[in-house]
């Protein structure tokens, strides 16, 4: 049975391109990792016998807001046969989102990473099918974004009431 | 036991009556409505349809294809990615044609009116609609009340156009 | 008829450009051709649009195309308070609001740190009329499940019995369908005087009609032709594709999140997870989904029942039981991030809440609906089948349009 502790050493025996940190303050408790690690780590949870990661519950897109600077993007792991629950979160910069997708991993990231990419433009690298997933193709923008404003006219249609 | 159709033109009968009230009495018991449910209000217009509500009752069988209804019941949230399909449906149907726009969302956008980016706020910016239905959603009595409305509206409509008919009286004048 | 405020501009191509298709013409073999089914379309349903890439009658790639009712419930609830974005929750999943009502109000509080203090009347109730709404939506998903196949009058049955379902539950919370009846806290009202004897009431109505339910569907030969082997869903590719719900316990995993995660009083209810066996066809096909579906209702009655007896029992109605003692005037949880799941009668349903302490209002909420990730399973296992079946595969998914795209 392994804790959260050991799960922590675990990824950040992982990480290569910087540190991983704990965020114990989450429910599941959660670690921060750089957005570079991310493909390495999850496939090491999905693969290895001890940790067995082998569902992929919720991927979960954030912007903090132009004065923050950053968007994050969650993931939460569940292992069905030892019951551990782990967060994944990275942090990439708002002027170039882009992280790497774990859909050869897991298939279920496949339509949660276009709508992150629909709702906050975080572009996915190495999806097999990036497109907008919720809007139409034609919108304007990412409605999810602290910024966004919404465009005036579609179709002629008024969008504010 | 005779019906009562049946007691009364046993030995053959007459209905005097005016080809326009016929014609839109034989329409408003027959009108077809289009399944076609968008979200929630669909559930109810779905108990509207069956056993326990039962819209039969007034005439009314749910049809598949556009090309065979009369009515549109736009029955939920309209949004925009949906806005070009609700007009080409309703582009589709045949003369004349009537739409109920069923619940808050497809009036004026309901709940999501403020914050609802992608919602249409009012299905009549897109169609025209003869029958608003309140409620969120309404419930069936209530759909039901509007169908009822929609009969009405049509009992009082013409077909032949006033215009059309002075014309020709005018003609008829001017050949005595 | 007002036409003059109709602002909508149509342009030629408008359809192509606001939602083209993936497949392109110029790709295809001689024989193959391109089908649009939906967004409206009988069977579909909701507003899901399926591009399909025929071979006679064969259904060689299924594209589906979702957003058609993307009501933005993620920007609603980064823009209101804690407690009043539950009118939101209950239309994700508008067949079974109560369920989709539970598990947020659960997760509120346990953010809030006063889970242990919630009265057990309380629990109770919310347990008994979340599965109340599980048997109805169990019930609008095997009745239009049995027409989209052609079988008329049990949908009209289940039509009928759904009824009785929806005037308790409006009894209790005034409305029939979205009800805003569990609050962060408490509930809305406790149980009207007298609900808990109709509630058996109707508890010993239906079980002699789930038995005629089952008669005439379930085990109806040409139901089980038509549904037995088809779209086998395979246990390893419903894990990776995140499946949950009765689509993944019939593939054969006993998995159910109110017996994992023990949540509410679930752990002190007795009921079985049925999973899928295979019974007339290989463990995972449409038959087995259905069959799972109406198991599940047989364990709902008696989850019913169990509450009941508490309710008039242990935990019976007091003059002095006030459900919304406990509602907080203000929800401010601590900032963190935190991740609910709780089942519904599709799978699992979570949310991903962040707050930042300092406002009533969640800085980000996600939902994670059970339809969204279950309906993303159909072009894997929709490959290769008669068109036909396709639409049988679509039924079993038990999709809700309004959860999968909020």
């Amino acid at each position: 049975m392994l804790t959260f502790d050991d799960l922590l050493v675990f990824v950040q025996k992982h990480c290569s391109h910087g540190e991983a940190v704990a965020d114990v303050n989450a429910t599941p408790k959660a670690v921060k990792l750089p957005a570079a690690d991310l493909l390495n780590v999850c496939h090491a949870l999905h693969q290895d016998p001890s940790t067995y990661f082998d569902s992929l519950s919720c991927v979960t897109g954030i912007d903090n807001g132009p004065e923050a600077g950053t968007m994050e993007v969650a993931y939460n792991l569940y292992s069905i046969p030892f019951g551990y629950h782990l967060m994944l979160k990275v942090a990439v910069p708002r002027e170039k989102p882009e992280v790497d997708s774990v859909t050869g991993i897991w298939k279920a990231a496949n339509w949660h990473e276009r709508e992150v990419f629909d709702m906050f433009g975080i572009v996915v690298k190495g999806h097999p099918d990036l497109r907008r997933i919720l809007m139409p193709a034609d919108w304007e923008g990412h409605p999810l974004r602290k910024d966004y404003k919404q465009q005036e006219y579609y179709r002629n249609i008024k969008v504010e009431y | 036991m005779k019906g009562l159709l049946d007691q009364r033109f046993e030995n053959g009968g007459f209905i005097i009556t005016k080809m326009e009230d016929l014609i839109n009495w034989a329409r408003l018991s027959s009108m077809f409505p289009m399944t076609f449910g968008i979200a929630c209000c669909a559930i109810e217009f779905m108990s509207t349809g069956t056993t326990v509500y039962d819209m039969d009752r007034f005439g009314m069988a749910p049809r598949s294809s556009p090309r065979q209804s009369d009515v549109m019941i736009v029955a939920g949230t309209v949004t925009f990615k949906m806005a070009d399909r609700i007009k080409r449906l309703y582009e589709q149907m045949a003369e004349p044609r009537y739409v109920i726009s069923m619940g808050s969302c497809s009036n004026c956008g309901g709940p999501y009116w403020q914050h609802g980016y992608h919602v249409v706020k009012g299905v009549d910016r897109i169609v025209p609609v003869d029958i608003y239905v309140p409620g969120c959603p309404p419930r069936p009595e209530a759909l039901i009340g509007g169908f009822l409305k929609l009969q009405e509206k049509i009992r009082s409509e013409s077909l032949v156009a006033p215009k059309a008919i002075e014309k020709l009286m005018q003609q008829e004048h001017a050949n005595v | 008829m007002p036409t003059d405020q109709i602002q909508y501009k149509n342009h030629p191509g408008s359809l192509l450009q606001s939602e083209p298709n993936k497949l392109r013409v110029e790709d295809l073999r001689s024989e193959e051709m391109i089908i649009n089914l939906g967004p409206q379309h009988p069977s579909t349903h909701g507003v899901i649009r399926l591009e399909v890439l025929m071979d006679g009658e064969i259904v060689r790639e299924v594209v589906p195309h979702i957003g058609y009712l993307h009501r933005c419930f993620e920007k609603h609830a980064e823009n209101l308070p804690f407690n009043q974005i539950i009118p939101f929750v209950d239309r994700l999943d508008y067949v079974a609001a109560m369920n989709c009502e539970h598990v947020y109000a659960m997760g509120v509080e346990r953010m809030l740190g006063i889970t242990d203090q919630i009265p057990k009347r309380v629990e109770y109730a919310r347990v008994l009329m979340a599965e109340l709404n599980r048997i109805a939506s169990h019930f609008i998903a095997i009745g239009t499940y049995g027409m989209d196949i052609g079988a008329f009058t049990p949908f009209f049955w289940i039509m009928r019995d759904r009824e009785h379902i929806l005037r308790l539950l409006e009894w209790a919370s005034g409305a029939r369908l979205l009800y805003n009846y569990m609050w962060i806290g408490g509930l809305f009202y406790d149980l009207p005087v007298g609900f808990e004897e109709k509630c058996a009431e109707f508890i010993r109505y239906i079980k002699p009609k789930l038995k005629e339910l089952e008669s005439i569907l379930i085990d109806n030969k040409i139901f089980i032709n038509r549904t037995a082997n088809v779209g086998v869903l395979p246990l390893d590719l419903a894990i990776n594709c995140g499946v949950t719900g009765p689509m993944l316990r019939a593939s054969g995993l006993r998995f159910d999140l109110r017996k994992v995660d023990a949540y509410s009083i679930y752990p002190e209810l007795d009921f079985n997870i049925p999973i899928g066996e295979g019974r007339v066809g290989s463990v995972g096909d449409c038959w087995d989904r259905t069959w799972v579906r109406m198991q599940e209702i047989h364990e709902s009655v008696k989850m019913v029942e169990q509450c009941l007896q508490k309710l008039t029992g242990d935990h019976k109605r007091t003059r002095d039981f006030d459900p919304q003692a406990l509602v907080p005037k203000k929800i401010r949880p601590k900032a963190q991030d935190f991740y609910i799941r709780g089942e519904t009668p599709k799978g699992e349903l979570g949310f991903f809440f962040r707050t930042d302490g300092r406002n009533d209002i969640p800085f980000r909420c996600k939902g994670r609906s059970c339809s969204f990730v279950n309906l993303s399973v159909l072009p894997e296992i929709a490959k290769g089948v008669l068109i036909a079946d396709l639409i049988a595969i679509i039924g079993t998914i038990d999709v809700v349009m309004g959860e999968v795209d909020r």
